[in-house]
């Protein structure tokens, strides 16, 4: 079976059977997800990736290219060759099932007033 | 509390200025590294170092600017009047801020030079009798802390990596060493400021300065310079060949379109 990973946060693509750049540039420069906490309490979310030599640099260009506004007061980076991602051939098994249990969905009770985050 | 004299004045006018320049000329200096940075990601990062900068300068040149009026010749000068209308003699940065960048191995061997002067100055500075320059140094010490680490991270790794980054960045300290000396120099008006509470001592930050440097360099692999070449002369205006050709880009749209906006 194909192997996936992340890429680029654009979802899974196949790692095997690619054409790749051995000459070096984009090699030493792998890719990592970027993951950002806006403020406390929230979660860190994935805003996106770059490209960096090692996680030391990852996590600067992180800073420069996605906090430079005011974005977060938190930044994760992975190695997005360590993400293991959901395969696209999978869609129907993993996804589907889910699709006609709305009692899943915590719509039966009532929501107290002032409650935030949920 | 007395009024500070116009001679007093004048003097906090001149730093003020000279810190300003700094960092308004090492800020155009970096800003040339736009689209040409070797990954996107350290575009956007030199970028955003230059703006740190350009906003300290902004503070300084409008202080400047504005103590020069009341308290000085009487004309009230506005930051674009002293960033875009003043000709190379009447500049006062230090010459490492406008020596070329060269390589980004160059480019990275300044900065670490620059940021481990800037970091003990804005430390200083934060207890400056002065307010308003207090003040600039408290925001300036959090972003330059950031340029020190950025520098050295960069020095680090080229030093330390393969044999060509190594050569690069040891050929671009070797030719940006000599310019940073002028920093520690102690004038007639830096001694006076000093005695007033209000400059930053430069002879103190020099040790400061090379125990950084030095131990960057060490981890990096990279050999200290024996050059005891000390070329100086940018606080009192002279200053090196490509410095026209940097004044001529900041300066050409606004004289030749004066009062551009967009």
């Amino acid at each position: 079976m194909t192997e996936f990973t992340s890429a680029g946060g654009h979802g899974a693509v196949p790692v095997t059977g690619v054409p790749s750049d051995e000459r070096g540039a984009r090699r030493s420069q792998p890719l990592w997800e970027v993951f950002v906490r806006s403020r406390r309490g929230l979660s860190h979310t994935h805003v996106g990736s770059l490209h960096a030599p090692d996680a030391h640099m990852a996590l600067r260009n992180a800073r420069d290219v996605y906090t430079r506004r005011e974005e977060g007061v938190s930044i994760w980076v992975v190695p997005a060759a360590e993400v293991v991602a959901s395969s696209p051939d999978e869609k129907d098994a993993f996804f589907d099932p889910a699709g006609d249990k709305a009692y899943r969905h915590p719509t039966f009770y009532d929501v107290p007033e002032g409650l935030t985050h949920l | 509390m007395t009024a500070p004299t116009a001679a007093a004045q004048q003097d906090v006018a001149a730093y003020a200025l000279r810190l300003g320049d700094d960092a308004l000329v090492l800020g155009q200096r970096l800003c040339e590294w736009a689209a040409r940075s070797p990954q996107i990601e350290e575009d956007v990062a030199l970028l955003n170092l230059a703006l740190d900068h350009l906003g300290a300068a902004r503070t300084l040149l409008t202080y400047a600017g504005g103590l020069a009026g009341p308290g000085g010749a009487g004309v009230v000068r506005t930051e674009d009047d002293l960033a875009y209308l003043r000709d190379e003699g009447d500049w006062t940065n230090a010459l490492v801020m406008e020596v070329d960048g060269g390589d980004f191995g160059q480019t990275m061997a300044r900065q670490l030079l620059v940021a481990a002067y800037q970091l003990p100055l804005w430390q200083a500075l934060s207890s400056s009798a002065d307010p308003e320059i207090a003040g600039v140094a408290g925001k300036s010490v959090k972003e330059v802390a950031y340029h020190l680490d950025h520098a050295r991270s960069w020095v680090v790794r080229l030093g330390d990596g393969t044999a060509e980054s190594h050569r690069r960045v040891q050929a671009g300290l070797n030719e940006v060493w000599p310019y940073a000396f002028e920093l520690f120099e102690r004038d007639a008006l830096t001694t006076r400021l000093v005695d007033a509470g209000v400059a930053a001592d430069p002879l103190l930050l020099e040790p400061q300065w090379r125990a950084t440097v030095e131990a960057v360099l060490a981890e990096a692999t990279l050999t200290v310079p024996e050059t005891t070449w000390r070329p100086t002369g940018g606080r009192s205006g002279a200053h090196t060949t490509g410095f026209g050709y940097l004044l001529a880009e900041l300066q050409h749209l606004h004289r030749s379109h004066p009062g551009a906006t967009w």
